[in-house]
């Protein structure tokens, strides 16, 4: 398959980057998208010429890494698909493809389609943990928890924190990542002690990133490699205002 | 510090320096957090939904076919009654409120993407009426300021004739703006844009509160819908109706 790609190319945060147009031809259709990228910067080191910097690592849709935005959605076109599980088959011969950085104040580009995420990682650390104290192995089964419970705040688990939802949002809003993270602890007994504190903690670090507001256009949700409901964000919202309501600080 | 050494002791005791501090402030750290905001849009959007249907339901008057006596006759109560005018202060209010915070939300939103997408497949992934709420919103407030000036303004502050009870006979004003082809087109088209406004902003505005739940989302979504329908309807058909009428 032949291939004309427009690719963002930035030497770093403070250069001012810009599209770069390549033609790529001899691609299987099997090959998954960052493969067809390792093509391109095999050619382009061969030619001496920077090759494109991207994220990836697990390269089986669990790790989150991959972040393109590609032809105006995160991941691409298919649903639940991280970058890594895309194929190119799933696109034409011939295709214009346009693949650009996820688009964040809170995600500043480190280079070409390299965003830094660590905006996710100090929402994690203002609160979404609990606080627990080691000694004895407790038993499996010794908190009761309901299946229904458990497969929701497991859904809310599977967040890989991609940010494709950040990218997917025309706000840039990190609601359905902190509502994912909020509800998987709210939703269990472990994660009720200290559910206020952490809805109000995680909300505030989320503002301070430069984040922006939901509008409740569910483009997260539909975008999401992990089917991350919108329901997250709702639950969101009902802890962080039942917290600052009800909290004694 | 010694207290932040013995943290617990003193907090028992609410002698947190910050705490003392903080008083009432966290009531406006919460609604101007990102959260606090879309609860200002959601519970003004919920009041003004209200008011469409009482609005609607006072409209409705004007078919009354008796040459506006019940629509004077109410248009009356509702701007000399004392308790509708203390709930009209709270309605403009609400008004301001939703417009300023969407102004005020629109500005932090752009600059969390300071630079924008080539290719944006908006269409992929979301409705176009989730997308732009800001333009049918300020569609909706363009049809108010006209809105306003022909009729509230006439009725408040304008010299009306009297009808034949002796109440200001705002029927007359309106069923003679009602009778102008291209007022009418006006109306109509800007009851679409509430159509669009509303067919988003229902359901939004529930899950700003934090309403989501198995049972009830769907028919909130479903009655939103329906509402976003029915109530524009209604309010583009009275217009419509009585340009119909003025024709014969």
């Amino acid at each position: 398959m032949k291939f004309n790609l427009k690719i963002w190319r930035q030497k770093n945060n403070k250069d001012k980057g810009g599209f770069k147009d390549y033609v790529l031809d001899g691609v299987s259709k099997d090959m998954s998208f960052l493969e067809m990228i390792d093509i391109l910067n095999e050619q382009l080191t061969e030619k001496n010429e920077d090759p494109v910097h991207f994220d990836h690592d697990c390269r089986e849709g669990i790790c989150g890494s991959c972040s393109m935005y590609i032809n105006g959605r995160p991941h691409g076109p298919l649903r639940e698909v991280a970058t890594c599980q895309l194929h190119m088959r799933s696109f034409s011969d011939g295709e214009t493809i346009v693949i650009e950085p996820f688009r964040s104040k809170g995600f500043p580009v480190i280079k070409d389609l390299a965003v830094d995420r660590g905006a996710f990682d100090r929402i994690i650390q203002a609160g979404g943990y609990i606080s627990v104290n080691t000694g004895g192995t407790p038993d499996a089964n010794e908190i009761p928890i309901s299946k229904t419970v458990a497969d929701e705040a497991f859904n809310s688990a599977t967040c890989i924190a991609c940010g494709a939802c950040v990218a997917a949002c025309k706000n840039s809003s990190a609601m359905l990542f902190v509502g994912a993270k909020i509800s998987q602890l709210a939703l269990l007994p472990q994660g009720k002690v200290e559910r206020k504190e952490r809805a109000q903690k995680m909300v505030a670090q989320m503002d301070a990133e430069g984040f922006g507001a939901c509008t409740n256009t569910g483009a997260c949700s539909i975008e999401c490699p992990k089917g991350i409901t919108f329901s997250n964000i709702a639950r969101m919202n009902r802890e962080y205002l039942s917290a600052e309501v009800t909290s004694e600080k | 510090m010694f207290y932040k050494s013995s943290k617990c002791n003193f907090e028992a005791f609410n002698l947190n320096p910050i705490n003392l501090n903080k008083n009432m402030s966290w009531l406006a750290d919460t609604l101007t957090s990102s959260i606090g905001r879309k609860l200002i849009m959601s519970l003004t959007g919920l009041f003004l939904i209200v008011f469409l249907v009482v609005h609607l339901s006072g409209n409705f008057q004007l078919l009354a076919n008796d040459g506006g006596e019940s629509f004077n006759a109410y248009t009356k109560f509702m701007t000399t009654n004392p308790l509708i005018a203390t709930i009209s202060y709270g309605l403009y209010f609400f008004i301001l409120l939703h417009i300023i915070m969407s102004i005020v939300l629109y500005r932090r939103n752009r600059s969390a993407r300071p630079i924008t997408y080539k290719k944006y497949d908006g269409s992929a992934n979301s409705s176009w009426a989730s997308r732009n709420m800001g333009i049918l919103g300020t569609v909706i407030l363009i049809f108010l300021v006209i809105h306003l000036r022909n009729f509230w303004y006439e009725m408040k502050f304008g010299s009306l004739p009297l009808d034949e009870f002796g109440n200001k006979d705002l029927y007359l004003i309106v069923s003679q703006a009602f009778s102008d082809v291209w007022y009418v087109a006006l109306y109509v088209v800007c009851m679409i844009g509430l159509a669009f406004h509303l067919s988003h902003g229902f359901a939004s505005a529930f899950a700003s509160l934090g309403v989501s739940h198995n049972k009830y989302t769907p028919f909130i979504k479903k009655f939103g819908i329906a509402f976003a329908i029915i109530i524009p309807l209604g309010f583009a058909a009275i217009p419509v109706i009585m340009f119909i009428n003025s024709l014969g």
